[in-house]
């Protein structure tokens, strides 16, 4: 009897096979952007606004001009006649390329110089000469609807304050009754602070017109290439099948390289007016100051109590802080994102929410940094809230928390904003991450350190979150669906390639991608190339953020292998002489029903598809797939941290940090510990340090890594993971979304085990980051501590 | 402005160029002598993805002028192991799963080696250290620390074997 192949061993579902990507990064043979060098190539540098705010009186580029290995200046003015000035947002706003009357944030970009190297092209920014008349400045939502407050955006008709949006979900009705009825109202207010992605590798194009084919090529720094090629045909005006779209190794992303930006449309239009190719590549401060935030959400919300600890029902306010323009890279019909899969993993049967954006002097966007749309912030509410809820209470956070979660029998869960929960075991991830961290032990541990001055805390943060965007009947960009698509080839000698839509940018798509087709069809995943980046060679696609690559690319991917697998069934019963009906699949091989011996690998069919096909049946191994999937998939998360807060100085160490996902089955494990790994490290840096922040001037504190601070390997603490797996119901491999879990769910944990170590002052929040000073500021003066800009000078 | 040449030995070879005064050592290494495995990330010393070696001690290239390395020896990714075998670092990369991107990857592996040369068996605490001037927005560290941990034993073993 033939041996029955090994699934791991083949690098199958499950295992944790070693990274395809890593023979080329290890060598130092990757492909960023900036790696690459063309013929002819120029290059392009930024000019940008020191002032957050005024009016552009005049602008003299005469001097540059003169500068030897000046080939182009271009201006906002000379974008104008090209129709290129304003770009479209993904929320349906305007945002300029170049400024033409206004500049409305420090950073934004007024000019670009194109040389035959960057530094003569710096050296041409620095001698243009800008004439600026100062306007008033605003860096906060409130300042923004003040009375007398300016307009910023006066350029937009009928436009006459500085509201983008206004937003309402759920039943506003039902949950005024229910907290009518509340024996107890929590409520809570905080400000989640502005932050950024900060990839490493900073954005950067290199646009390859050909003025003979009227062919552009645009190498970029971008997860998602197909949605950028729509963009680029509808903002450039050129016709789509002739852009191509090619997006090399990218240096992270984590939503920051979802938008379209100035810099990609200044070296396209260079490229086409100077017939050759123009290099962008954008300097961490440029970076950090003009590329899309995230975050920046003032909160006010409250929980509708029972007794007994019973939540009755939520309802709560965000007003965000959108900057310049409304550019939220998000699906249409929403407005702040996900914010409503807000509490979704409490069952609270009423909820409503409103949500007001401001245009501020500030960096435009709103991107989904490391979460799906918003969640983050969505998320890190509701557990800092339940923390509120339970010590208002005077009950166990832990105990407020089993009792309020959504029971495994409940699912599928519909949430009061109307999300469907898809399944999970939640209280076993809770129960699983309180053994790990020895909570009964730890809170005895906690009062003996208190008895002796020292403060200990334990945060907790419970999530679920909607990953995989989305279904065709929710969920568009730009009036797109947000499907994704899979082309799979098998050749005679049964070796394939597999091309997908999606985008990696770290995660490790060329590996797991093709255990998925491994799973499906039993050739081993050394024998599949996965291609991806290249808008001309591989199927439309969305793109890679909001972990929707394994939701909706890997499912298209497991689809279109059944679809190869559904003809190399008719292969199998021509080769075995016996009808389809007959013939039974295992890992590998099809053999005839009863007759285990008398079988033929997937590889023997793969050279019949070719060599000795069946008459009536087309040649060839190949097919591609679509997937609209049906609903989101929903991973679970429980976060544990203990800390120790020094009463003295206000620095706090993390002593211990548990994580138990629930992603539901784990393609590769390897891979899966690594992102959530990544993710936690995201949600320390953010409640520990990283933010950026606006004096009154609109001057951004945080533009350089000197002053926006990332966790090193120092201060980084050690991570404990555990797993439960559920698997989503509606995945072909019951494989849920995970690359972003932990930034979403583990700011929150982070901070309550702060505010539980102080939980005797009455201080009931420390807007993010808790940086020492904050800490010592809300222990001595017993008060809460408002993170909202602008912070003071230094003077 | 006018190019002054320098003598320098980049990854074992040694090579006289002329250079404009004001190039950095990174864009010499990644525009002048092709080499792009050293990337660039901040510009002010940050980041530590422009990490080399110079004379065997990790330096930031990003904010080293080229003309500085007249009559020294730079070390980069491309040095470290051959095309067809990996050196232990980057099997221990591999191994221990601690690159994603690879981005931060040939600076954090050249700061891995200069920690290694000084140390061959540092402690977790000795890496996290060392590794305190190179940035990984995608790991989380841990793994990078593993990684340098199964790098350490095998050339410590392998040093073992030689001497035998």
């Amino acid at each position: 009897m033939a041996q029955a192949l090994d699934e791991i061993k083949i690098g199958g579902l499950g295992s944790s096979r070693k990274r395809v990507e890593d023979d080329r990064f290890l060598r130092g043979k990757g492909n960023y952007t900036d790696d690459f060098k063309l013929p002819g190539m120029v290059h392009m540098e930024i000019l940008r606004s020191p002032l957050a705010h005024a009016r552009i009186k005049s602008i003299d580029t005469s001097k540059a001009w003169q500068i030897p290995g000046v080939h182009m200046v271009l201006t906002g003015d000379m974008a104008a006649q090209h129709n290129l000035a304003w770009m479209p947002t993904l929320s349906y706003d305007t945002q300029p390329v170049l400024a033409t009357d206004k500049v409305r944030f420090q950073g934004q970009e007024i000019a670009c110089v194109v040389a035959d190297d960057p530094y003569i092209a710096k050296d041409g920014c620095e001698a243009i000469f800008v004439e600026y008349e100062p306007l008033p400045v605003i860096v906060n939502p409130y300042q923004a609807v003040a009375e007398g407050a300016p307009v910023i955006r006066d350029d937009k008709e009928g436009q006459t304050d500085n509201v983008c949006y206004r937003w309402e979900v759920g039943d506003r009705d039902g949950t005024e009754r229910a907290f009518a009825q509340a024996d107890l109202v929590s409520k809570l207010e905080l400000h989640y602070p502005r932050s950024h992605p900060s990839p490493i590798e900073c954005c950067g194009s290199i646009a390859d017109y050909n003025s003979a084919t009227t062919k552009l090529t645009v190498y970029m720094t971008t997860q998602a290439p197909h949605i950028i090629r729509a963009a680029v045909a509808i903002v450039a005006e050129l016709p789509e099948h002739m852009i191509r779209i090619i997006s090399p190794d990218i240096g992270g992303g984590f939503g920051n390289k979802v938008p379209v930006y100035p810099g990609y449309v200044c070296s396209i239009l260079c490229s086409i007016l100077l017939a050759r190719p123009v290099k962008w590549i954008e300097d961490k401060t440029g970076n950090l100051i003009s590329t899309h935030y995230a975050r920046d959400i003032y909160y006010k919300g409250e929980l509708a109590l029972r007794k007994d600890g019973k939540i009755l029902a939520v309802r709560f306010h965000c007003d965000s802080d959108n900057g310049s323009s409304f550019s939220d890279a998000q699906p249409t019909k929403f407005k702040i994102g996900l914010m409503h899969s807000a509490f979704s993993a409490y069952d609270i049967p009423y909820g409503y929410m409103t949500a007001q954006g401001h245009y501020t002097n500030k960096a435009p966007g709103g991107v989904a940094y490391r979460c799906s749309f918003r969640v983050t912030e969505a998320m890190f509410f509701q557990e800092r809230a339940i923390q509120a809820a339970a010590y208002d209470l005077g009950m166990d956070q832990a105990a407020f928390r089993r009792l309020n979660l959504v029971k495994d029998h409940q699912f599928p869960f519909r949430t009061p904003y109307g999300f469907l929960l898809d399944s999970g075991q939640y209280e076993k991830c809770l129960d699983v991450g309180l053994n790990a961290i020895g909570y009964d032990e730890f809170l005895r541990e906690k009062e003996a350190a208190r008895a002796q001055g020292r403060r200990l805390g334990i945060g907790i943060s419970t999530m679920t979150e909607p990953l995989g965007a989305g279904n065709s009947r929710e969920y568009d960009i730009l009036g797109i669906k947000m499907f994704d698509a899979a082309e799979l080839r098998v050749h005679p000698s049964g070796k394939a390639i597999l091309k997908i839509g999606s985008k990696t940018q770290g995660q490790g798509h060329e590996t797991t991608f093709a255990q998925i087709v491994t799973h499906e069809l039993g050739i081993p995943a050394a024998d599949i190339l996965v291609q991806h980046g290249d808008t001309d060679n591989t199927p439309f696609g969305m793109g890679t953020y909001a972990s929707r690559s394994t939701p909706v690319a890997g499912a298209a991917t497991a689809m279109v292998a059944r679809k190869v697998r559904a003809k190399a069934r008719k292969l199998a019963a021509h080769l075995l002489e016996v009808s389809e009906e007959d013939i039974e699949w295992e890992l590998g091989r099809f053999h005839v029903r009863g007759a285990p011996n008398n079988g033929v690998s997937i590889q023997e069919c793969a050279m019949a598809a070719y060599g000795n096909m069946p008459d009536g049946l087309e040649p060839g191994l190949e097919n591609n797939a679509y997937y609209d999937p049906p609903n989101m998939t929903w991973p679970f998360a429980a976060y544990i941290v203990t800390v120790e807060v020094d009463p003295e100085t206000g620095v706090w160490d993390v002593l211990r940090m548990v994580a138990v996902d629930d992603c539901g089955v784990r393609i590769n494990p390897m891979i899966v510990e690594g992102q959530i790994m990544g993710g936690m490290t995201e949600a320390y840096a953010m409640a520990n340090m990283q933010f950026i922040t606006y004096d009154a001037e609109g001057n951004c504190v945080g533009s350089n890594y000197m002053d926006y601070l990332l966790p090193t390997a120092w201060e980084t603490p050690g991570f404990e993971l555990h797993e439960v797996v559920t698997p989503s119901p509606h995945h072909p491999i019951g494989a849920k979304g995970i690359g972003e879990c932990a930034a979403v769910g583990g700011p929150a944990a982070f901070v309550n085990a702060v505010m539980d170590a102080i939980d005797d002052t009455g201080v009931r929040n420390i807007d993010m980051p808790l940086i020492p000073d904050r800490v010592w500021e809300a222990l001595k003066y017993r008060r809460d501590i408002s993170g909202m800009p602008p912070v003071k000078s230094d003077e | 402005m006018e190019e002054r040449r320098i003598n320098v030995v980049v990854n074992g070879e040694p090579k006289s160029v002329d250079v404009e005064p004001r190039l950095l050592l990174a864009h010499f290494l990644r525009e002048v002598l092709g080499l792009t495995g050293t990337h660039i990330g901040c510009d002010t010393t940050n980041c530590g993805v422009c990490t080399v070696l110079v004379d065997g001690m990790p330096m930031k290239s990003c904010t080293m002028f080229a003309v500085m390395l007249d009559g020294h020896e730079v070390e980069t990714v491309e040095g470290l192991g051959l095309p067809s075998e990996l050196h232990p670092i980057q099997e221990g990369f591999r191994e221990e799963h601690g690159l994603q991107c690879g981005y931060c990857t040939p600076g954090m592996m050249m700061a891995c080696k200069a920690i290694l040369n000084e140390n061959p068996n540092p402690t977790e605490e000795d890496i996290r250290w060392g590794l305190a001037g190179n940035l990984c927005r995608c790991t989380g560290y841990q793994n990078i620390v593993k990684s340098v941990l199964w790098a350490a034993e095998k050339m410590r073993s392998e040093a073992g074997s030689f001497s035998r």
